[in-house]
């Protein structure tokens, strides 16, 4: 069995390289980590492909154009990303939309609790894993093969090609020697040690919010042999999700939107940051990050009776108790300083006229360190509800640099037959941050690129 | 109710809630979407909305062997069936049925169709065509409690399932939107137009849609041939047997056509699906029932066909002893859901209106 391209990955990216590459005409083989069941990679908790249009395309509403998408970039960025790949990345992504539907994807139309981002995020009906069944069903229309539970263990870099590819499947040991070679295989994040390794010894209590696939054997082997990177090895979307989310592939139903009505406290019962200081979802993923600073890597989020039902509801009930001094002793806080922190934080809360869930509202605290400076209402209404946050990795930011067209170098210049794309080359346009359904738009639109070089080189 | 089925269902519902991916397949996601908190009344009303598509299962990251093992379509499927057999009545007929459901439609077809052969053998007819054979007075006898016992005991059946969702005044607009609903059979088409997963895994298709559409259309059809041939029979004094071009006949032999091919199409769809996804305890009285209504469109056919042959007394008989079957296993069959699936669309209509 010798194919022209190999693809590596088996998520959206890889899908998309392949599907473009075995149009073309070229045969094509996916070697995929994972067994069929969770085949997919992280595509399978996506939901949404953020997509520039110049007027209603699809599902999409009104027009969203490429200075207002480039703008939003640089906002979540600061500034972290190469601007020439972000505005190819932003620009194509309107053919991909149509593309997209032509290969089995099926969107759905504006929803009742997403409608703010009707405008600018297209939603897949039935969310990732359908897209991934489509992709899949497609592939096989086309010829593709597919190999699950294949590990890539090594690609051989000779000057400046990949001379050969070995992995294994099924028991045995494989080597073969495509004409191209295009990967898509993600990010780190499922490999611990490596991530202890860039974050310190917290990052053993972090969840892995996707695949427990994404260990990054790659990347790591192409890096060692002097492939050019982009990020850095500490940068990870990290985000506050429920603490008793499983350690992997947890998935969208882990998130917690309740922080912005809450007041949140370490294991010592402190307060440590305003809780109130933007709309949950552009603050959301700070608190990974502020919770993975605390002891032990966990907050406990404390809310009441009259907070309950103003945010999404979570795959886990809350811990539930009529005062304080049991609610704390349910999560293991010391009674006592929960009660002086719930005390102290309720005396400095002010005139609560203006409170309004969904927007800024300046219902703050005075004269309180942490202050809450939007929402800021008396925790005192029981019953009193708890939950546990601790740090949700999406993914991890060190990746392959690649250039407008996908391919992959050394310092001596481009690799010959080697192309990048999806979350491991991502870091190439998303330095920090994040923006919804743009992981998928660089997935989309890098995988057909690569898909297209690949098997332009291959025949 | 079984508390267990249902708290199984609850749990998974509340993933979904908080997934909410599946949003745009069928009623049944809106629906548990305008809850926050369950009741039990809530979970009966999804399981009678949904059509086990079983387009969420692949859509679903968490389905086995994720931890959060959901598998939706199968824990409504069973809250669905529990919820016929606890409100049916009377309900240990109910609960027979959908375990023993082939054997039973079987037995009773055979045990009829006696009944009807000594009917005959018993005293003659002396009338026309098929009333040679049985008198007309002794089919009705038999067959008009047959009708409406069951309509009684599905009415009582479903004014329970009303107070348990929690209904409210019937209006005519609700009404409206869910025989709409049914008619096309919209939540078989997957949201997007393309179908469902049902024969297939994950690919989409409407072969359940159109097979089901074949089975309602078609009983329908035949409804109509029988209740226009007994319009005729009293109001025009106009007896059976009707020529080809006699609407009983455009109705019936249509209908029964449809309906015959809609069964031997759903029953290969469902031998072809996973059955895991389904109600496990359910297969073989949904097998049964779809056998049961297939023999009495194909036999009522043949009959048609073969009406002036010697074998006309012996096809009589067998149609007459499925139809009477049918009529009164009605209530406790998979037959039911069609009740019970009007009762719920029209119980959220009432909720979208809300």
């Amino acid at each position: 069995m010798e194919h022209d391209v190999v693809v590596i990955g088996g998520g959206n990216a890889a899908l998309c390289a392949a599907m473009t590459a075995a149009e073309a005409g070229t045969s094509v083989l996916i070697l995929e980590t994972a067994p069929r069941a969770y085949r997919g990679g992280n595509s399978r908790h996506t939901r949404n492909f953020r997509c520039m249009h110049k007027g209603p395309l699809g599902p999409l509403v009104d027009d969203y154009r490429e200075d207002e998408y480039l703008a939003d970039l640089m906002k979540v960025t600061a500034g972290k990303t190469d601007g020439e790949l972000a505005r190819l990345a932003i620009r194509s992504s309107e053919e991909c939309l149509p593309w997209m539907q032509d290969h089995g994807v099926h969107f759905q139309p504006p929803l009742s609790g997403t409608l703010s981002l009707a405008r600018t995020n297209a939603f897949f009906m039935g969310g990732g894993k359908s897209l991934v069944n489509a992709y899949y069903r497609t592939a096989a229309k086309l010829g593709i093969d597919v190999l699950y539970e294949a590990q890539v263990t090594h690609l051989e870099l000779a000057g400046d090609q990949i001379a050969w590819i070995d992995f294994s499947h099924g028991g045995e040991s494989h080597r073969i020697t495509p004409k191209a070679v295009v990967v898509a295989s993600g990010g780190f994040q499922a490999d611990t040690e490596w991530l202890t390794r860039a974050w310190g010894p917290a990052a053993k209590n972090f969840l892995i919010r996707g695949t427990p696939y994404n260990r990054g054997m790659v990347l790591a082997d192409l890096l060692d042999q002097g492939v050019q990177s982009v990020g850095d090895a500490d940068q990870c979307h990290a985000v506050a999700i429920d603490g008793r989310a499983p350690k992997f592939d947890g998935g969208i139903v882990t998130r917690l939107d309740c922080v912005p009505f809450s007041i949140v406290v370490n294991k010592n019962a402190e307060r440590f940051y305003d809780e109130g200081e933007d709309v949950w979802p552009k603050r959301y993923a700070i608190w990974g990050r502020l919770v993975a600073a605390q002891p032990d890597q966990v907050g406990y989020v404390i809310i009441d009776a009259k907070s309950l039902n103003l945010f999404m509801p979570s795959v886990f009930p809350p811990l539930k108790a009529d005062t304080i001094e049991d609610l704390a002793t349910q999560m293991g806080l010391p009674a006592d300083r929960l009660r002086s922190t719930v005390d102290e934080f309720n005396a400095a809360c002010g005139d609560q006229t203006g409170f309004h869930p969904t927007e800024l509202d300046g219902v703050a605290t005075s004269g309180l360190t942490p202050a809450k400076t939007n929402w800021a209402r008396p925790i005192t209404e029981p019953p009193f509800y708890g939950y546990s946050l601790r740090t949700g990795v999406t993914f991890t930011y060190l990746g392959l640099k690649v250039d407008e067209n996908a391919q992959c170098s050394t310092q001596e210049g481009p690799i010959k037959n080697l192309w990048a794309a999806g979350e491991t080359m991502a870091g190439s346009i998303l330095g920090q941050g994040y923006l919804a359904g743009f992981g998928m738009t660089i997935g989309t639109v890098f995988g057909r690129i690569a898909g297209r070089e690949a098997a332009a080189h291959a025949s | 109710m079984q508390a267990d089925l249902i708290q199984e269902a609850r749990r998974q519902a509340e993933i979904c809630n908080a997934c909410r991916y599946c949003e745009g397949y069928c009623s049944v996601f809106p629906a548990l979407h305008r809850e926050r908190f369950l009741t039990d009344g809530d979970i009966t009303q999804l399981a009678n909305l949904c059509h086990n598509c079983r387009g969420c299962y692949y859509a679903c990251q968490y389905t086995a062997p994720h931890e959060f093992d959901l598998n939706l379509p199968k824990a409504l499927a069973e809250v669905r069936r529990d919820s016929w057999e606890s409100y049916a009545w009377p309900a240990p007929v109910a609960r027979k049925f959908h375990t023993h459901g082939g054997a039973i439609a079987i037995a009773s077809v055979l045990g009829f169709a006696a009944m009807f052969l000594a009917i005959r053998l018993i005293g003659s007819a002396g009338g026309d065509g098929f009333y040679a054979a049985f008198s007309h007075g002794a089919m009705v006898a038999i067959f008009l409690p047959a009708f409406f016992l069951p309509l009684a005991s599905l009415a009582i059946s479903l004014k329970k399932y009303w107070s348990s969702v929690g209904g409210t005044r019937i209006d005519l607009k609700s009404v409206a939107r869910a025989f709409g609903m049914a008619a096309e059979m919209r939540d078989l088409s997957g949201g997007h137009g393309d179908g469902c997963n049902f024969e297939e895994e994950d690919r989409f298709s409407h072969a359940r849609r159109h097979a089901h559409q074949a089975i309602l259309y078609g009983f329908l059809l035949c409804f109509a041939s029988t209740s226009v041939g007994t319009l005729m029979h009293y109001f025009l004094d106009m007896p059976a047997p009707y020529p080809l071009w006699s609407l009983p006949k455009l109705f019936g032999i249509p209908g029964g056509v449809l309906l015959t091919g809609g069964c031997v199409w759903m029953m290969s769809l469902k031998l072809r699906s996973d059955r895991t996804l389904g109600d496990g305890n359910a297969w073989g009285g949904d097998f049964g029932f779809i056998a049961l209504l297939g023999f009495v469109a194909l036999s009522g056919l043949a009959l048609y066909v073969l009406g002036s042959t010697a074998a006309m007394s012996l096809l009589l008989a067998l149609h007459l002893g499925s139809v009477l079957s049918f009529f009164l296993l009605t209530p406790f069959t998979k037959m039911a859901h069609g009740f019970y699936r009007l009762t719920a669309l029209i119980r959220d209509a009432q909720q979208r209106q809300a």
